[in-house]
């Protein structure tokens, strides 16, 4: 925690943060009882509306949920970092007629929102004749946002290496494939494996937005069970509490396996100091989408 | 070594959950039973997709799950119950296919419907779907197996909603791309603003319970399910301002298949079975229902 | 090309809904996550602890997941009953302020220490160091990814239509009402997405360009 506005607190100021402190206490704990209270006078807990987690064809059903959410996000990753690859090669091009395409297809699938490419090939496709499946126009969807960003993180990975790597290589007789696939993808890969890692967090989140064209993936189970009037008396309190718990746990267990292979990599002598500038810029830029 | 230990936590502490579940449902219903004879031999000749149903060994069907009533799909079972699913049953059985192990149940919301049979998802869809001019430009009705009409579902305490004319002014709430929203809308009942869509009825009479809308309107068959699912919470308006034919949706140029599940249709109203699936499903809320016309077109 | 010529006035008030939810959730969410980030970068641990909380709860939370508790959930508790529309505000508001507080926050830390301790050895006051020593730094690097988070907040607005609130993203199912072509409204609605996020793009590079060479 760096302090770059705050002096170093002198006896009052100390008196005074211990005081805020206490206010700040209390202000939470007052919101928290509140929040509380209200789901207790609106009987949000009450036996019935807790019931459906005792039933094995709903921990199924749930399980299966997070099973679909869960392949969503591996396939779209997958298929998210080798179309990155693809096309930060192709940015990277000495061709003017790779490089400019490439350029626009990124900036393209960059400009469209999520929902609206999942609606295209959800709703729009079949007009033409093309079926897909709801699993299907999210992946694809998925691959084409996400796969865009990484094209991107890729690129200023690569930008961020030291001249002197491909330079040395070109000089050992290396073609320029050997160069970008043996010397500078691997280093770019490590280098960049944080930022990489966090924008799959953002692709996890972003498989909720199948939500939209009702793929059957967590957040949709969701809102089956907790509107369920005749079991449970709709039980949309309690549920959701547990979804956006299970949300959280997931993306926080990918991050926490960013910074796993961020420490592993850093008593690795191998890694090559590179120019963290624009790299961070790129985790908070590509960070916002939901 | 961290990380398959976490692993081996997670996957046992989900075995141990769903070691220990219950089993049936809270609000346990009798099966129906012995309704529907299987067909033996069937043959529509000329039907494609009768031969993709046959190649595969059994029926895909596209219904409703938040509908009681008509087609629920009970969340601790897993079973689909209602008028529409029996219905489907019915079909299936005359089909030639068990309606207990050859049929798959696939949930459509309203707005994918059409999508849904264009994309041969399904094999036919049973799950209040009115027949229109504008659908059958898209996908081919057989039936009407039952008609609705549009009706409003309000609190049981509200007296100043009485029928459609009482609505200017008023929130109402509907599911996206059905008839009853777009009626609201085109006749102007209430101001554009106070037309809410959402994805499913049953969000919508989560608003009405809330009172964030004034009234639910679609057709008085889904209303009834929900107004005898809320236990005195809700009551039906009851004057319908529309006739809703509800039909069986199929592939749109599939006439053979048309024209066979109208036959089991027209089978079912003659000797008594649509009455009976009628008695034990829709019929509990008391209401009584006319038998339709089967329209062959 | 009739899909929209035929329908310009439903794309335009489409549109127009987006540009208005868009413009209320960046003001709400900028006062927000300024204020956010100003709990973060307090002396005091407490505050410290709830701006950390608040930016680690919502940042792993799906939108969709916020709009769900906002349109479903929330009215269950009989607090105070929201419109849609101020459901859609509030839900868009609350999940881009934790991204506005984490671009503040990262753009004041850039300002390296010295800048503020020398600030003080002048004897200028807190707001006067902030006013002019600290902020106009850390604007530089807060501008261009503040940028792109706003774009984000542009593009998720159309996360609201599977919750009733009019925008770009209900485009489909009025044109699918119509029984026009939804496949050319769709790219139709894609472009306008691209017309809207292209010079926000451009500024944006070209601020980082300009900028990355002060430094």
């Amino acid at each position: 925690m760096s302090m770059v506005l705050f002096d170093v607190p002198g006896p009052k100021a100390r008196v005074r943060h211990k005081i805020m402190a206490v206010v700040g206490i209390a202000a939470v704990a007052a919101a928290l009882v509140y929040v509380v209270m209200r789901f207790i006078v609106t009987d949000q807990f009450t036996a019935r509306r807790l019931d459906w987690i005792n039933y094995k064809q709903i921990q199924l059903s749930l399980v299966e949920a997070i099973g679909n959410t869960l392949s969503a996000f591996v396939v779209g990753a997958v298929l998210a970092l080798v179309f990155g690859a693809i096309f930060a090669a192709a940015r990277l091009s000495d061709h003017g007629w790779v490089r400019a395409p490439a350029a626009v297809i990124v900036e393209i699938f960059r400009a469209i929102p999520l929902v609206i490419m999942m609606f295209f090939f959800y709703y729009g496709l079949p007009v033409a004749g093309v079926k897909l499946s709801a699993f299907t126009a999210v992946v694809i969807s998925l691959m084409l946002y996400n796969g865009s960003v990484l094209a991107e993180i890729f690129r200023a990975g690569i930008n961020s290496l030291p001249k002197g790597q491909s330079e040395a290589a070109y000089a050992l007789g290396m073609r320029k494939t050997q160069v970008m696939t043996f010397v500078l993808l691997p280093q770019a890969l490590r280098a960049m494996l944080p930022t990489i890692i966090s924008q799959l967090v953002v692709l996890l989140k972003d498989t909720a937005l199948g939500f939209l064209i009702t793929f059957e993936e967590l957040l949709r189970w969701g809102t089956r069970i907790g509107g369920d009037a005749v079991n449970f008396g709709r039980p949309m309190i309690p549920v959701m509490i547990v979804v956006a718990l299970i949300y959280i746990g997931l993306c926080l267990l990918l991050s926490w396996l960013a910074t796993y292979l961020e420490k592993r990599n850093r008593r690795n002598k191998k890694v090559i100091k590179r120019d963290d500038n624009k790299a961070e810029m790129l985790v908070l830029t590509g960070d916002a989408q939901g | 070594m961290r990380v398959r230990t976490l692993a081996a936590v997670l996957l046992t502490g989900a075995l141990a959950l769903t070691a220990c579940g219950k089993e049936g449902s809270p609000t346990d219903q009798p099966a129906p039973a012995g309704l529907f004879e299987v067909a033996k031999d069937v043959k529509v000749d000329g039907s494609p997709t009768f031969e993709k149903i046959k190649a595969r060994g059994e029926l895909i069907v596209g219904v409703k799950e938040d509908q009681p009533g008509l087609g629920y799909k009970d969340p601790t079972t897993n079973k689909y119950s209602g008028f529409d699913i029996d219905i489907a049953r019915l079909i299936a059985a005359k089909l030639g296919f068990d309606p207990e192990t050859k049929i798959q149940f696939k949930t459509i919301q309203s707005a994918a419907r059409e999508q849904a049979l264009i994309n041969g998802d399904v094999d036919y869809y049973v799950g209040t779907y009115t027949i229109n001019a504008g659908r059958k430009e898209k996908v081919s009705f057989a039936g009407p197996y039952f008609v609705a009409g549009q009706d409003l579902l309000i609190k049981a305490d509200n007296t100043s909603i009485t029928g459609k004319e009482t609505l200017k002014g008023k929130k109402v709430c509907s599911v996206t791309g059905s008839t009853p929203a777009k009626r609201i809308k085109e006749e102007k009942l209430t101001e554009d603003g106070n037309v809410l869509e959402f994805q499913g009825y049953s969000q919508c009479v989560t608003k009405l319970l809330n009172g964030e809308v004034d009234a639910v309107t679609t057709d008085d068959a889904i209303l009834k399910g929900y107004a005898a699912a809320e236990e005195g919470k809700l009551k039906v308006v009851g004057k319908t301002f529309s006739s809703e034919p509800y039909g069986i949706g199929l592939p749109k140029d599939d006439k053979a298949l048309r024209d066979k599940v109208n036959d089991v249709l027209q089978a079912s109203l003659d000797d008594g079975s649509w009455q009976k699936i009628y008695d034990g499903t829709l019929g509990k809320s008391g209401s009584s229902a006319e038998k339709p016309k089967i329209d062959r077109y | 090309m009739s899909v929209l010529t035929n329908n310009l006035d439903l794309f335009l008030r489409a549109f127009g809904q987006t540009l208005q939810l868009f413009a209320v959730s960046a003001v709400l969410s900028l006062v927000l996550g300024t204020l956010l980030a100003a709990l973060r970068v307090s002396p005091v641990p407490v505050f410290r602890g709830v701006g950390t909380t608040y930016v680690t709860v919502v940042r792993n939370t799906p939108l969709t997941l916020v709009f769900v508790f906002f349109v479903f959930a929330y009215p269950l508790l009989d607090i105070l009953k929201i419109e849609p529309y101020t459901a859609a505000v509030v839900s868009l508001s609350l999940y881009t302020a934790a991204f506005v507080c984490e671009v503040v926050r990262s753009g004041i830390n850039t300002v390296p220490v010295g800048q503020a301790e020398a600030s003080r050895a002048l004897g200028l006051t807190f707001t006067q160091m902030l006013g002019s020593v600290v902020l106009p730094q850390a604007l530089r690097s807060v501008v261009p990814p503040m940028t792109s988070t706003m774009i984000a907040l542009l593009k998720n607005t159309t996360v609201a239509s599977g919750f009733a609130v009019v925008q770009a993203g209900n485009i489909r199912e009025q044109l699918a009402d119509q029984g026009d072509n939804v496949l050319i409204g769709l790219l139709w609605v894609a472009l306008g997405f691209v017309i809207l996020v292209m010079p926000l793009t451009y500024v944006q590079q070209v601020f980082e360009k300009r900028w990355s060479v002060a430094r």
